[in-house]
């Protein structure tokens, strides 16, 4: 069987973006509109074949919807596998898309305060690429370690005393994260005798009593790795400081990374705590459920209380992420269809939201007193262009209505997508799989909490939008770029489409879900993928 | 030897530990230097302690795996201590921006009021 070149374009996420890193490396930082240019190009290109992946996943081009590459030609448990199911290939395409958006934000401005923005930019998105495709567990270690790296540098991307500040703490915590992952790595490791996700639930329920006692440590160990990640309480204490202090296009990656988390632990555990998993069937479930559930109390009331836009955006990135947390750990599949509804929605509009705080911050304080002493300590000789050059008319009117936008979607209100994904995780919430049973107090505690934290952002927003665009006095209409607008308006536009489009889309996810919550289809086609035959010409294998 | 190497990794982990909730940020690093030594070295022996045999290599003949220590830990190991250096040097730099910048090496930034 000759292997068909469609399936190269599953590795094509990681190695685009790597060769793309590299080579922008040698390129000299005068010429940043060149490589502004390369990183764009590679940046659409993944946006193109996120989506060529998401059509061959959904019209089964490949076997269940689901591709597989070995890498090296090495069969399923010896090798590393990288996969791209409808999952893989939704995540890879919000990426490309936040990080499109992102990309062109910081084209005036932001790319130019310091060096190697657009290098870090690719390993970034490489590492969270990686993150979405691999399923080995310890090559998904290294694809977080190279997105970390990559996030420590782009957080302090424009060098000052806060991300100094808060960049010590965001590293230190994530070192301390990833040592817990491998341990948790080194007792899976110990415990079942392989890392590649496959085969791990595969052995699960021949998995000694002895032994689960360690897989089970393992386990729980590296979910507090991603669970660090995804902020959940108590371990999102770092969060809101870090999301303030990087730059607005950075901020808008980190709210993307809250998702990688999230999105390990929903693959995960659906794999190997299935109801097919045996002794360990369900484990941990509770424990993501309410923990979910204090991350959200904690979020919304850290909304409430914080005064800065910035810290303001960070707790709302926790409230969305405790409430994906809940969704994960209620363990029902039509509940997981909203979640990721859900997670589309929030996500790009968080994205939305922090890019926008920097120009909603112009009214207040015009001019860009922080960017000159960066410039100067970079020896940065040609300065970006005054962003006055070409304004575009009617700021503070899009000022006011983005602002708007972004606020409808983070509380949930009605037209946009945070009403329908709530409303989805509602109507999933009072139609268990199983009709027959009641309502529990535990499903009212999260519905109600989901409604509460609604309306503590909704509060919040509110008071500042009020203080900001209704106060009284002169406000200086702020010049804004269209490199600047146009981000922001594609983004909540995309998200007026997942409005109008909700029921292709939710059709898309139900199939996502279905295929998650059916993890043997997936194990037999990892497991039974063929190596491409006489494919060793210079010896490589025996 | 089973209890002598879990003493060390207890005690390089625990020393660890205390470290890093120091106020000193050269502490906090010295913290997580100890903790990724204790670490690398229980990725190291999740492959069983054995002595005088050699890693499962591939040769002509087919090997009985009975005779050779598991390779798959050593191949983890080395990816970890390599990343785990990168990831310190890192934050060393930015250990010494922080002092560069702030004036002071406490992990806030700022000195707290006596």
């Amino acid at each position: 069987m000759k292997l068909d070149w469609i399936q190269h374009l599953i590795i094509l996420p990681v190695l685009l973006p790597l060769l793309c890193g590299a080579l922008l490396i040698l390129i000299n930082e005068s010429r940043h509109q060149f490589k502004f240019f390369v990183n764009l190009t590679s940046v659409l290109l993944q946006l193109i074949i996120a989506i060529a992946l998401i059509r061959l996943t959904d019209n089964d081009v490949w076997m269940d919807g689901i591709g597989v590459y070995l890498a090296a030609n090495w069969s399923a448990p010896f090798g590393i596998s990288l996969i791209a199911d409808r999952l893989a290939a939704m995540m890879l395409l919000l990426t490309a898309i936040l990080a499109t958006a992102a990309l062109l934000y910081s084209m005036m401005r932001w790319s130019r305060i310091g060096v190697h923005f657009h290098t870090l930019f690719q390993f970034l998105l490489m590492g969270i690429n990686g993150a979405f495709l691999t399923h080995d567990l310890f090559n998904l270690f290294v694809f977080f370690e190279v997105m970390l790296a990559a996030s420590y540098g782009l957080v302090l991307h424009g060098y000052n005393t806060a991300r100094i500040r808060a960049g010590m703490q965001y590293i230190a915590i994530n070192l301390a994260a990833s040592l817990l992952f491998l341990i948790g790595v080194a007792l899976i490791y110990a415990s079942t005798g392989t890392l590649n996700m496959a085969d791990l639930a595969a052995r699960i329920p021949q998995v000694g009593a002895n032994d689960l006692v360690f897989l089970k440590i393992g386990v729980a160990v590296l979910a507090i790795a991603f669970l660090v990640k995804s902020a959940m309480w108590p371990l999102g204490f770092w969060l809101p400081t870090t999301y303030s202090a990087a730059s607005p296009p950075v901020a808008a990656m980190l709210v993307l990374m809250t998702k990688v988390g999230a999105y390990v632990i929903l693959r995960l555990w659906l794999l190997i705590f299935s109801p097919d998993a045996g002794a360990v069937a369900g484990y941990g479930y509770d424990a993501l459920l309410w923990g979910g559930m204090a991350t959200i109390v904690f979020g919304a009331a850290g909304m409430l209380a914080s005064e800065g836009l910035g810290r303001m955006a960070g707790y709302g990135a926790i409230v969305s992420s405790g409430t994906l947390l809940a969704v994960i750990g209620y363990g029902q599949a039509s509940l997981v269809t909203a979640g990721l509804y859900y997670l589309l929605g929030s996500t790009m509009a968080m994205a939305a939201f922090v890019l926008l705080i920097e120009l909603v911050e112009r009214i207040r304080s015009p001019g860009a007193n922080m960017l000159a002493l960066t410039m100067e300590a970079f020896a940065i000789e040609e300065k970006p262009e005054e962003t006055a050059g070409v304004g575009i008319p009617g700021a503070l009117a899009f000022l006011g209505l983005a602002f708007a936008g972004c606020a409808l979607i983070i509380a949930g209100l009605p037209p946009l997508s945070g009403f329908v994904a709530k409303f989805g995780l509602f109507h999933a919430l009072l139609h268990p799989d199983a009709s027959n049973i009641l309502i529990s107090s535990t499903t009212w505690a999260l519905m109600t909490l989901i409604v509460l934290s609604g309306l503590a952002a909704i509060i919040s927003l509110m008071r500042f939008g009020v203080r900001t665009f209704w106060a009284s006095g002169a406000i200086a209409s702020p010049r804004l770029h269209l490199s600047e607008v146009l981000p922001i308006s594609a983004l909540l536009l995309l998200c007026v489409i997942l409005t109008v489009q909700a029921g292709p889309v939710f059709a898309y996810l139900e199939r996502t879900s279905n295929d998650l919550h059916k993890p043997s289809q997936y194990i037999d086609r990892v497991i039974s993928e063929p190596a491409v035959p006489n494919a060793s010409v210079s010896g490589g294998r025996p | 030897m089973e209890i002598v190497i879990s003493l060390a990794i207890g005690v390089l982990f625990g020393s660890g530990i205390w470290l890093i909730l120091r106020p000193r940020s050269f502490q906090v690093l010295t913290g997580l230097m100890l903790m990724s030594y204790a670490v690398n070295l229980f990725i190291f022996i999740m492959g069983r302690l054995w002595v005088n045999r050699p890693p499962l290599t591939l040769g002509d003949a087919i090997p009985d795996p009975a005779q050779f220590t598991d390779p798959v830990p050593q191949a983890l190991v080395l990816t970890a201590i390599v990343i785990g250096f990168a990831t310190t040097a890192l934050y060393l730099v930015v250990m010494i921006g922080s002092r560069g910048l702030t004036g002071t090496d406490h992990v806030d930034g700022e000195e707290t009021d006596q």
